[in-house]
């Protein structure tokens, strides 16, 4: 487990990207809300270290992130991507406590 | 009544399609299927192969599970061939020596690559691309070689050739024939589509013969061509073509035609009677498809007759009719159709070609000799006319209206000649690979699907080669609206409004934060990428806040959040603010010395500014920090904003100038910098008739004159030019900047999202004049108001990365990991002519090696 942040350290409806075990994780907080999503900071249409810094809503009642680069949107909850069915994003559980965000 | 036993041997996609067809069918129950499987697998999708290159796992791939068969009740037999046909016992014998009992045999052995015999072919690097096992050692041999060669330049190699290009190697394609893919192109066709395989960086080689592989000196291999060339290589890989997998009708007395291949009659029943072919191994009045779509056909063809002739006894229905080799070629950024008869073989044919070597565009028609059918198409650089064509030949329908009118690009504001969808038979076939018809998607929208998802789920539609995508969409929309049901020109789910109106809602209930739209005007949700930045550059355009305060932040795309413009591995690029282009040579040094601190790469852009690449996120704040103590400001080069206003130099120095054009546009863009819009905004001020600022070319183009200033608005360069309109002449200044601020906010009221002033322009109806009319004229009574507007943005002016330095809180943001003091381990960089650049696909994986193994570089 990595305790990451304070849950204010991440401004509402936007991310940060986290140092877990090794791996970059991607931090979304929705809203002025306490919850918290962690997918892999790994772009794989760009090649590049960049999820953690694209916005973030809805698509019908799942909640998305857009890639900052070449705009795929993926699930936030399973990772999955919209666009093509063979991506995944890695996933990670995010507990809130006390204020502090942590990963599982 | 006992089961009739089924025997399929092979278990590729056509295989599995029969096994598929028979286990959904109402007769299901009146079978034993079996089938047997030469690869340690069931069957996958060989059509999408080449996504194991970009990440598809072989799972991705299966098209069923050993789970799925057990439970539909298929006995299924892995890595173990079959080898024997005992036609009069009607058994056969695997490898491992099984035996099995058959009241009908399917034969689905595919085929296999064509290896030409060339001295040297059977070396461990040479390889060939067919199934998921190639695929693995393609992959291992890629791990320790540096250059590839793709033998064959057809649509497989091409193919190929990609996924070598991915997997990192240096890559070439060596062809036998004097251009590419010339099977299916003409020759226009086959060059242009040589210089955009060059330009994805795959080298070409054609009218090559390979004569033999024997060692090289730079490389593993050395090809040695028939003109006394050669080529260095660490790896070839052969697409020549394939040849149908025939070994066991051969062996056992099966008619085989001459160059091979399975006879079957229309039935797909072979020379005996309770044998069937199908797919690739099967030869058709003398043709061997070697596409998905045809062997599916022959799949149900085959089991339909199977039905009829055990169960029902009835006459059979069906029969294979042959079918259309039309294809397009999946290469990511390589557009390549041909359809139909596309060299024009067709008696009395007659062609129609579109060649624009600029926008790397080819073109060709082949249709009938009275010009009113459609034969076959060449398209290269844009397929989008691809389902439209194909459509109107497998239709045989006449062609609407002149034939050129299908492949000139639209004109203006012209909508481009479709064939229009309702003139489609319900009958037509709109997806070949899935046999998708335009009744079934009519049905699935009846059934309530309303977006592709939807219809690609139901359906299945698009979910093959994805080459109908386009068409598909059309008729979906169409029955849509043939339905009642609106089709959509909201902004996005989350907002029934479009951009225009959502600015005019948010204008008169004066809004100030995303959240009071959302929750006042939106449809539920939180928003997505694209109401969000809108609605924040509508909240800017008018309210000018700090981009970066907590109720906007989350709205700001990647490069408004920080401030820079993102940059392929994620590093960002520094614009500092050069009005007019003036720059002190002090400016140029302080610029510089950042440059050089911080090894930023460094170029003057088109813009008449410097831009400095490269910067990593927490070293943007010391940036600027340094720039803005030098006194620049942000240039706003990743905003949809104010960007430059170029300038000439002028009266003050140029022989011709006529008036001050440095100091003009130096007022100009302090003005209107900083003004956010639906899409950048570009200026730029000549000295003179000469024009050497190029304005018309700009959003808002101003050139001197004897008597005053003349305006230019709308005009673009970029993807699509466009010259400017001249919009007023002899203007004093005050009178031009109060026209500018007028035309700027009608402009960002009541433009569409991304819309340049441009396309705003051709858009509006009554055009120039109408314009002219409300920012000359007051037309509409709104003039004051929007120099209102204009004011109140000019005044709430201020530097986003001045306010962002001295603001700690924002600072934080500023940093790779937000728990540690580390940097993004995933950057490479070489350095070229003196500065440093991000490291291709090929180099980075060079320097991991290095980096991860650091004694092992000699060899
Ligand atoms: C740096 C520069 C190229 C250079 O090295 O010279 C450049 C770089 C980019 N241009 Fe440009 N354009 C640059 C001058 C131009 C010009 C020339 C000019 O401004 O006189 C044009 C044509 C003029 C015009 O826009 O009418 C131009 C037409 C475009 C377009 C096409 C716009 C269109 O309406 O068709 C795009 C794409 C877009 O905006 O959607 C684009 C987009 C881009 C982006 C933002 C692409 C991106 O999203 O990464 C590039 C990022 C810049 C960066 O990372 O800092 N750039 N771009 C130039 C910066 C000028 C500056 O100082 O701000
Ligand atoms: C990289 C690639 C891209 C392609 N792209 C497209 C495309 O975009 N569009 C398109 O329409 N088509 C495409 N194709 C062609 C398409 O994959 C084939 O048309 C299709 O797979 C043919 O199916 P099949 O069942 O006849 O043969 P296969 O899929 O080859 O299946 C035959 C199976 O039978 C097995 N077998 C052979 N002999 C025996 C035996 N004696 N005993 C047991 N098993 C045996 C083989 O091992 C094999 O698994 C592509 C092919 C490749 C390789
Ligand atoms: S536009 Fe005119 S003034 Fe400006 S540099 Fe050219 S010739 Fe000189
Ligand atoms: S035609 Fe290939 S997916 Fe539809």
């Amino acid at each position: 487990m990595t305790n990451v942040c304070a849950l204010t350290d991440i401004a509402p409806d936007t991310g940060v990207c986290a140092l877990h075990e090794g791996e970059q994780v991607a931090l979304f907080r929705i809203g002025n809300t306490e919850q918290v999503f962690a997918v892999s900071n790994y772009d794989p249409f760009g090649k590049a270290n960049v999820m953690s810094r694209g916005l973030i809503g809805t698509k019908g009642d799942r909640y998305m992130v857009a890639s900052p680069l070449y705009k795929q949107h993926y699930d936030l909850a399973t990772g999955e991507c919209f666009e093509d069915e063979n991506i995944k994003l890695k996933t990670w559980t995010v507990q809130v406590k006390d204020g502090r965000v942590e990963l599982v | 009544m006992s089961k009739k036993r089924i025997v399929v041997v092979g278990n590729g996609m056509v295989g599995h399609n029969f096994i598929n067809t028979l286990v959904t069918s109402d007769h299901a129950s009146e079978f034993d299927i079996i089938t047997f499987a030469e690869e340690d697998r069931l069957a996958y999708d060989r059509v999408q192969l080449s996504k194991y290159f970009s990440g598809s796992s072989a799972d991705d791939l299966a098209l069923t599970t050993e789970a799925e068969y057990q439970s539909q009740g298929v006995i299924y037999t892995l890595n173990d061939k079959v080898v024997e046909i005992d036609s009069h016992a009607k058994t056969i014998t695997t490898a491992s020596g099984r035996k099995e009992g058959y009241d009908k045999l399917v034969l689905a052995t595919g085929s296999f690559p064509f290896v030409p015999p060339i001295p040297g072919k059977d070396q461990d690097h040479c390889l060939v691309y067919r199934t998921i096992e190639d695929l693995e050692n393609i992959e291992a041999s890629a791990k320790v070689s540096k250059t590839g060669v793709v033998v064959g330049g057809g649509l497989l190699g091409l193919e190929a050739a990609n996924a070598l290009k991915e997997a990192g190697l240096e890559t070439h394609v060596v062809e036998f024939a004097p251009r590419l893919m010339a099977v299916q192109l003409d020759e226009g066709g086959g060059k242009l589509l040589r210089r955009k395989i060059e330009d994805l960086g795959v080298q070409v080689h054609v009218e090559k013969n390979t004569k033999e592989i024997v060692a090289g000196e730079e490389c593993r291999y050395r090809m040695n061509f028939a003109d006394g060339s050669f080529l260095e290589t660490d790896m070839i890989l052969f697409s020549a073509g394939i040849r149908p997998q025939d070994e066991l009708a051969r062996q056992f007395g099966l008619d085989i035609g001459e160059r091979g291949g399975i006879v079957v009659n229309d039935y797909c029943q072979t020379s005996n009677d309770d044998i069937y072919a199908i797919g690739e191994c099967a030869l058709w009045d003398n043709k061997i498809y070697g596409l998905v779509a045809p062997g599916y056909q022959m799949a149900k063809v085959a089991f339909n007759h199977i039905v009829d002739s055990l169960i029902t006894h009835q006459e059979p229905a069906l029969a294979f009719q042959g079918a259309d080799m039309s294809t397009k070629l999946k290469l990511l950024g390589v557009e390549v159709a041909s359809i139909g008869d596309a060299h024009g073989h067709t008696a009395g044919s007659q062609s129609y070609v579109f060649n624009d070597d600029i926008a790397e565009v080819y073109k060709r028609l082949i249709v009938s000799a009275d010009g009113k059918k459609l034969l076959g198409a060449v398209l290269v650089g844009d397929s989008e006319a691809y389902g439209t064509l194909l459509q109107l030949m497998l239709n045989d329908m006449d062609i609407p209206g002149n034939p050129a009118s299908l492949i000139l690009p639209a004109s203006d504001g012209a909508e481009p000649v479709g064939l229009g969808v309702s003139a489609l038979p319900e009958t037509a076939q709109i997806c070949s690979c899935y046999d998708v018809t335009k009744g079934d998607i009519s049905k699935a929208v009846q059934g309530g699907c309303c977006t592709m998802p939807d219809i690609k789920g139901e359906t299945k539609a698009t979910s093959g080669c994805g080459g109908c995508t386009a068409l598909v969409k059309q008729v979906m929309d169409a029955e849509m609206e043939a339905l009642g049901m609106e089709v959509n020109t909201d902004i996005c789910e989350h907002f029934s409004y479009t951009r225009r109106e959502l600015a005019d809602v948010i204008r008169v209930k004066g809004y100030s934060t995303f959240a009071e739209v959302l929750a006042n005007e939106g449809n539920g949700g939180c928003g997505c990428e694209i109401c969000k930045p809108a609605i924040g550059s509508i909240l800017a355009s008018f309210n000018n806040e700090y981009v970066l305060k907590d109720e906007h932040i989350g709205l700001q795309d990647t490069n408004d959040i920080f401030l820079g413009n993102m940059q392929k591995d994620g590093t960002y690029s520094v614009v500092p603010r050069v009005p007019g282009g003036e720059i002190t040579p002090e400016g140029l040094i302080a610029i510089g010395e950042v440059a050089k601190e911080f090894d930023l790469y460094t170029k003057i852009t088109g813009g008449q500014r410097i831009d400095l690449f490269g910067a990593q996120l927490h070293e943007l704040p010391t940036i600027w920090e340094k720039l803005i103590d030098a006194g620049f400001e942000t240039g706003h080069a990743y905003g949809k904003s104010l960007r430059t206003v170029k300038s000439c130099v002028g009266s003050t120095w140029c022989r011709y100038g006529v008036l001050d054009s440095v100091s003009m546009a130096i007022a100009l863009e302090n003005r209107y910098k900083g003004l956010r819009a639906p899409h950048k905004i570009k200026f730029a001020v000549s000295g003179c008739t000469r024009e050497c600022a190029e304005a018309q070319s700009k959003d808002i183009g101003v050139i001197a004159t004897e008597t005053g200033w003349n305006l230019y608005v709308c005009g673009n360069g970029g993807m699509r030019p466009r010259h400017a309109d001249l919009f007023a002449t002899d203007l004093d200044d005050e009178t031009l900047v109060k026209y500018i601020d007028r035309v700027l906010m009608f402009y960002v009221r009541t433009a569409d999202r991304l819309q340049r002033t441009s396309v705003w322009m051709e858009n509006m109806e009554g055009g120039l004049d109408y314009l002219k009319d409300v920012v000359i004229n007051d037309s509409l009574d709104i003039c004051e108001d929007l120099e209102r507007g204009m004011t109140r943005v000019v005044g709430a002016y201020q530097c986003e990365w001045k306010t962002t330095v001295n603001n700690p809180e924002r600072l934080k943001r500023f940093q790779h990991f937000i728990n540690a003091d580390e940097e993004d381990k995933n950057l490479f960089y070489v350095r070229e002519r003196g500065q440093r650049r991000p490291a291709t696909e090929a180099e980075r994986i060079e320097l991991v090696e290095l980096a991860s193994n650091p004694v092992a570089g000699g060899e």
